[in-house]
């Protein structure tokens, strides 16, 4: 396999990633509050519709971004509602919303299709991002810099600071932490805004990292697989990243293969695209097939807190 | 200085009233500067509501708090550590999954770095003799080092007064007299300490007043020094304590029911491991398991009743059955009848009407069900049954489980288990949160089940409770059982020493504790 190649599969690979990598970050803070939202897939289709409704009026691809974190964190408000509010059953808000954010995505973007849109300029100078060998650091949307940004800031979030700990404690026992004195519904409030907000900027990479139009449930599943990723990495962020380009290579390949010959041909192109689902699959098995892996999750995932008084 | 200005803490006419109960009635007591002043009553008296007005979790319908004198409105449990109220919970409310310095951490409300804070920790520590790891990962520790960690948090703050809810309820004797001494120290450093409890012993031996709460109601202040544990009973009561009817030094002769060499894996990080447990119950014999939470009760528990089910099915004998493959169900037919610790969704289902909870366990052995289909008159009439024997208050057989109070519904799942008249009866914490005239009810019941010749196990961390019903005693420690002996035979001292294991940091406990072990 020659070095172009290489590069072009890499630079493909973390594209592709930054997606699914943006909305479980999201998710994994709002599971550490013990709060489930499988609505993931709903929000990334509002962000994305959102997304690429203002970059197109607006012509600017940093709106469209704030815009599309924005709608995710308002939709995200109707679960945290619903749940923590009226304490509606978490499982099935998470999938209202989901079929809330198709619909709505649907609906909404039904004007935009087939117009084009502008994406974002390289931040880096050209000299970088043409480089043959260098471009596989520069050659890369700036949302890939803000979703490996965001790695390291939720890691340090909740692992370093006192908010992150409180946040951790409501997760982990709810009951505890509002005896002690700390508002477990607030904290919930805010972990699932902050969620939904990853989500929709997740969701507008789609249009605004991957393919720059505007495609009917452009998202292909991919709020699920952040939901399994969020599993996978035992809700540790450095370990989604790695769980995420995974995920991002696999579906890169199937790219590659249609257009590789060789060995790539062996396989159909049907399989390749089904491969990221596959392996979803697989590794949700593999995990509960292991009991460690459960003990990692946060005590309280899913349970409504019901204050006593 | 006058009698008024040294009082740190006094109630008047407190009043809380819950739904369909006057939870506080009228309440007023005072606490004196550096006093260990008992709040004494019986579940359900009302002592955890006025606890909890005091630290701010709840409010008063009525009724003042004055803190040094001055009447305070206490909005929150922030606003009462801010005027240097601590309180240490019995049902500890800790984070399993975090480090002992991170539960500390999220005690705080100032904030600090977490090097000042591990050095003030160290220090607290130093300073009362309490011995913490604060690395340790909590799911690692035994309930007496949990308990410390609650104490550090609380001291931390420098409390004017420590609130201690129940907090002997889980430790071994040597625990208990290490608590005492802190309790004692800051006392003399001019904390005061509100102890609730019901262990009359403790109180007289700890405590320089009592207040003695019954139906939410102040029914006396005392100096718990010139009562008797008896009188002061009198008092949490109302009536005389009835006696328990039990036949001394019984002698047996059919084994009943008897586990030969059980050994299981643990399950998961936490679970414990059973190691070569063997021992016979004779027919009529009650046998106690003694020992602190978590070192391989439920799992002795779930092994007897069937919930777990062993490859080697004569591991298991009841009246020369074999029955280390059966399931809980058949285990109930062939006689074997299990109540676990937890209530609510394992004894219970919180959702279901008692009706429905009876049918559960009982519709085998009482005819309940014929050709799949459920008969409801015998169904009602075995739960109308097991409400009046056992003097369960609800609103009828159609109630919920869950709109039960915690111990009447331990009355109804223990009168399920005990009207079936089952062969053998493993039994975990057969009074847990009941109060005492309803455990002397269940005790009596009890005994009269086995002198019918049933053969009894009770698994149970309360151990007067034991020394009181059983005839023969076995402590279990880190999944190991001791031998059986007849009660009486070994002294509190012994039994502590077996129960503590290795929890006790103090190396000479677990040296006199082999000793025991090799007698």
């Amino acid at each position: 396999m020659n070095i172009d190649l290489t590069i072009a599969i890499i630079i493909t690979m973390v594209g592709a990633s930054t997606p699914l990598l943006l909305a479980a970050l999201g998710e994994l803070v709002v599971e550490k509050s013990g709060v489930l939202n499988l609505g993931v897939e709903g929000m990334m289709l509002t962000g994305a519709v959102v997304g690429f409704a203002v970059t197109y009026t607006t012509g600017n691809p940093w709106l469209g971004i704030l815009a599309a974190g924005f709608a995710g964190a308002c939709v995200s408000m109707i679960f945290a509602f619903l749940t923590l509010s009226l304490f509606a059953n978490q499982v099935a808000t998470g999938l209202a919303l989901t079929i809330f954010g198709a619909g709505f995505s649907a609906l909404f973007g039904q004007s935009f299709t087939g117009k084009p849109i502008k994406l974002f300029k390289s931040i880096f100078p050209d000299y970088l991002t043409e480089h043959p060998i260098l471009k596989v650091f520069f050659d890369h949307s700036p949302l890939v810099y803000f979703s490996l940004f965001m790695v390291f800031a939720v890691s340090y979030f909740l692992h370093k600071t006192r908010a992150g700990l409180v946040l951790r404690a409501v997760g982990e026992n709810d009951h505890s932490a509002h005896s002690i004195g700390y508002s477990v519904i607030k904290v919930r409030y805010g972990a699932v805004g902050f969620g939904g907000m990853m989500a929709g900027i997740g969701g507008a990479c789609f249009p605004l990292l991957l393919t720059p139009q505007w495609v009917e449930g452009l998202t292909g599943g991919r709020g699920w697989i952040a939901l399994a990723l969020v599993v996978f990495s035992a809700w540790k962020p450095t370990r989604l990243l790695a769980g995420a380009y995974l995920f991002g290579l696999i579906a890169t390949m199937e790219v590659y293969a249609k257009a590789a010959g060789g060995g790539f041909r062996i396989i159909p192109s049907e399989l390749w695209a089904s491969l990221p689902y596959l392996a979803t699959i697989l590794v949700l098995v593999l995990i509960s097939m292991r009991h460690k892996m459960s003990s990692s999750a946060p005590a309280c995932l899913g349970k409504p807190f019901i204050s006593s008084n | 200085m006058n009698n008024e200005q040294s009082l740190r803490l006094e109630l008047e006419g407190i009043v809380k009233a819950f739904p369909g109960v006057l939870a506080n009635d009228d309440i007023s007591f005072s606490i004196k500067k550096g006093e260990i002043h008992a709040l004494l009553g019986e579940n359900g008296a009302g002592k955890s509501t006025l606890v909890k007005m005091i630290y701010g979790i709840m409010k008063p319908d009525e009724g003042t708090i004055s803190w040094n004198g001055k009447p305070m409105n206490i909005a929150n449990p922030k606003a009462a550590r801010a005027l240097g109220i601590g309180m240490v919970f019995q049902h500890f409310s800790l984070f399993e999954a975090m480090t002992v310095l991170e539960n500390i951490a999220l005690g705080m409300d100032e904030k600090m770095s977490k090097k000042a804070l591990e050095e003030k920790v160290v220090n607290i520590m130093q300073k009362y003799g309490l011995s913490l790891d604060p690395k340790r990962i909590v799911s690692t520790l035994g309930v007496g080092e949990r308990q410390r960690i609650e104490i550090v948090r609380a001291l931390l703050l420098n409390p004017k007064l420590l609130i201690m809810d129940e907090p002997t309820s889980v430790l071994t004797p040597q625990e208990v007299a290490q608590l005492f001494n802190v309790l004692r120290q800051l006392s003399s450093d001019g904390c005061s300490i509100l102890y609730i409890s019901h262990k009359l012993d403790e109180i007289k031996e700890l405590c320089d007043s009592a207040t003695i709460l019954r139906g939410g109601k102040v029914v006396a202040t005392c100096d718990p020094k010139k009562e008797t544990a008896k009188t002061m009973a009198a008092m949490m009561i109302g009536t005389s304590l009835q006696a328990i009817n039990k036949v001394k030094s019984k002698e047996f002769s059919d084994i009943g029911f008897s586990v030969n060499n059980l050994s299981l894996r643990g399950a998961g990080d936490f679970g414990v491991s059973l190691k070569d447990i063997s021992f016979d119950v004779y027919r009529g014999e009650i046998l106690g398991i003694a020992g602190v939470a978590g070192n391989g009760q439920n799992e002795l528990q779930l092994v007897l009743s069937g919930e777990i089910l062993l490859k080697d099915k004569a591991k298991i004998t009841m009246n020369n059955i074999e029955i280390g493959k059966m399931s809980a169900k058949e285990r109930r037919k062939h006689g074997l009848c299990a109540v676990p610790e937890e209530r609510h969704g394992h004894a219970a289902v919180p959702e279901f009407s008692l009706n429905d909870n009876a049918i559960l366990t009982a519709r085998n052995r009482q005819n309940m069900v014929r050709a799949g289909m459920i008969n409801a008159k015998s169904a009602k009439q075995f739960t109308t049954k097991i409400i009046d024997e056992f003097n369960v208050m609800t609103t009828g057989h159609g109630a919920s489980a869950s709109s039960l109070s915690g111990g009447n519904l331990q009355k109804f799942i223990m009168g399920r288990e005990i009207l079936q008249v089952p062969d053998v009866l493993v039994v975990s914490q057969p009074t847990w949160g009941v109060d005492a005239g309803a455990a002397s009810a269940i005790h009596q019941a009890l005994i009269d089940l086995a002198k019918g010749g049933a053969a009894i196990v009770i698994i149970s961390q309360d151990l007067d409770e034991l020394l009181e019903l059983c005839d023969s005693l076995a402590i279990i420690n880190e999944g190991t059982l001791s031998q059986k002996q007849k009660v009486g035979v070994m002294s509190i001292e012994e039994i502590g020493l077996l129960m503590g294991g290795v929890h006790g940091e103090n190396s000479s406990v677990s040296s006199s504790q082999k000793e025991v072990m090799a007698q």
